[in-house]
């Protein structure tokens, strides 16, 4: 089947060019529905990441956040019009010990190829989970980002020690809200402290227990583990706060993108004793144990639909461009693009 | 799903005489790798909307064009298809798949059939929405796009008589959908004089007065005529 495919093929620019999908016997075909910006799109549509990566990866798809029904399923495990959530990271082995996420053979989509700003996608059973019909379906687009943040707190719950009085988060931006949101919620009698540079995003964290400007942290304030969500330049500053004021054999999880090195002082890792992680992307069992976690904690879901921000009908690359310029001007939120091919 | 009273009639009764000295039908010619047709007949086989999709071909190719399904179209989707007769000209297809959809599925005031030129593949499911919506609110739609070359007119084909605004002017595409028995019994009316004007099915329900609703279509659901068009279309399915 011809399918229409919207590849970014250089910054800022989208073109329309068709692939033929083809019905192998073991893919399923979906037809996206809800598509959820992220960071990640926009530093390839910004042409933020570098020449090399740019050439290396582009023309390629956008897109590794998003919902959509299948239209056709030869194994019969999904009906026709089932709305389901597509998983963008496709392992090609299995590994006893490696997660999915992490197995340097695994490919991902909107960075190793097509993502899913295209007329359907054909994938494996295994990368598409059902979801509930009544879910708003401009929150269940973002389910990717968020079961990036759950698959830290897990991997966090596994390596750090058990006093868990307060946990402090670095960073006002979506994962950041997303991370504590859920902090909130696994953790309920863990006081959960939001450090940020934007007091009008600060006052978004109404479930925090406390939220401080990152220059005006109180006196002899302290933790037992951290989760740094800021990424970019402001990582390696975020990172040494948190050495800084965290106590000795405290946990830190590392979860924004830097483009560039983000030095640390590494003499107080040392001396306290610390350990430090780094999380990226999510596998099958990430968005399992999110979905989860929503069936038992139904408000969760309420916070999660105010952080969705401008929604945009895409019918033409016109339409595209315009979602991701939006994208970019947003004070806070999840840019949502109405898929209509 | 299943009766849903909804119908993609897929029109591949051309003959192809413009394609130069290419002998079969252009339906029948191949791009990437697979046949025109099937690629048609695809987008309209996924989409869950469609009782049945009932492909028409000159009474020549019927067996070719069922040969053709049975190896493209994997096996859980053909029992959606049905491959039938069309007519000489273009409405009298449609009215013989309207005939059909009558003796095999059943027929009743809300009956909805989407047609499709067969040589259009680059239709999008977009594009096959927005009509059965329409259709259904409306009943009767048309895809188009905005005209974009200036259009003259002339009767004697030698002088220009007029030149149309070209704001208001739109060229037309398929998918084209209608309530398939205000549509018959419109075209049962007309005269036979009337009908010898008829160069498209809409033309039927605009000749009546009746409303047709316009669908966005896109510049590159291009109909494969003469021979540039398929070197076209083998560039748009080039991406990498």
């Amino acid at each position: 089947m011809l399918n229409k495919v919207y590849q970014l093929i250089r910054p800022r620019q989208f073109e329309v060019v068709y692939k033929d999908i083809s019905f192998a016997k073991d893919n399923i075909i979906v037809h996206p529905e809800y598509l959820s910006i992220c960071n990640a799109d926009q530093r390839y549509y910004q042409g933020l990441r570098s020449e090399s990566v740019l050439r290396d990866k582009l023309p390629m798809a956008l897109i590794h956040e998003a919902i959509g029904r299948v239209v056709y399923d030869p194994g019969g495990e999904f009906a026709p019009g089932c709305r389901v959530v597509m998983i963008p990271n496709t392992p090609m082995e299995k590994d006893p010990i490696v997660a999915e996420n992490y197995l340097r053979s695994s490919r991902f989509r909107a960075s190793g190829f097509d993502g899913f700003m295209q007329e359907y996608v054909s994938m494996a059973p295994d990368r598409l989970i059902p979801l509930p019909e009544d879910m708003n379906p401009c929150t269940a687009a973002f389910t990717e980002i968020v079961s990036v943040c759950c698959h830290t707190i897990t991997r966090f719950c596994r390596m750090a020690h058990d006093r868990r009085r307060r946990i402090a988060v670095w960073g006002d931006g979506n994962v950041g809200y997303l991370t504590s949101l859920l902090l909130h919620y696994l953790l309920p009698e863990t006081e959960i402290c939001v450090i940020g540079i934007n007091e009008y995003k600060l006052n978004e964290f109404s479930f925090a227990d406390r939220v401080y400007l990152s220059d005006t942290l109180p006196e002899g304030f302290s933790f037992d583990h951290a989760f740094e969500c800021v990424g970019g330049g402001g990582a390696s500053k975020a990172i040494n706060q948190a050495i800084d004021h965290i106590e000795p054999e405290g946990t830190i999880a590392i979860m924004g993108v830097s483009e560039d090195p983000a030095p640390i002082n590494t003499r107080m890792v040392l001396e306290k004793g610390l350990r430090i992680f780094g999380s990226s992307r999510s596998g099958r069992e990430d968005f399992l144990k999110l979905l989860e976690t929503y069936r038992e904690y139904p408000d969760m879901l309420n916070y999660l639909e105010k952080i969705v921000g401008a929604v945009i009908e895409v019918r033409n690359v016109a339409d595209a461009k315009q979602a991701f310029e939006t994208d970019i001007h947003k004070v806070m939120g999840k840019t949502i693009m109405v898929w209509q091919q | 799903m299943s009766d849903t009273n909804i119908f993609a009639v897929v029109l591949a009764g051309g003959s192809g005489n413009r394609m130069g000295n290419i002998e079969r039908p252009k339906q029948f010619l191949e791009i990437g790798g697979k046949p025109i047709i099937i690629h048609s007949i695809e987008k309209f086989v996924v989409h869950d909307e469609f009782e049945a999709v009932i492909v028409l071909t000159p009474k020549p190719w019927t067996s070719h064009t069922r040969d053709l399904i049975e190896k493209y179209i994997p096996g859980p989707m053909q029992g959606k298809l049905a491959v039938t007769e069309g007519g000489v000209t273009r409405n009298e297809t449609v009215m013989n798949a309207i005939k059909y959809i009558e003796g095999n599925y059943g027929l009743d005031e809300e009956t909805v059939i989407v047609t499709h030129d067969s040589v259009r593949p680059f239709v999008s499911n977009r594009m096959i929405e927005e009509n059965i919506r329409y259709a259904k609110l409306y009943g009767a739609c048309d895809t188009v796009v905005p005209a974009t070359d200036t259009i003259v007119e002339s009767a004697d084909g030698t002088v220009i008589d007029s030149i149309p605004e070209r704001k208001t002017l739109y060229q037309g595409q398929t998918p084209q959908s209608f309530n398939a028995v205000k549509l018959r019994n419109i075209y049962n009316a007309l005269t036979e004089e009337e009908k010898q004007t008829l160069t498209d099915a809409c033309k039927i329900m605009t000749m009546k007065g009746e409303k047709v609703y316009m669908v966005q279509g896109d510049t590159a659901n291009i109909k494969i005529t003469y021979p540039v068009d398929l070197k076209l279309a083998e560039a748009l399915i080039g991406g990498i």
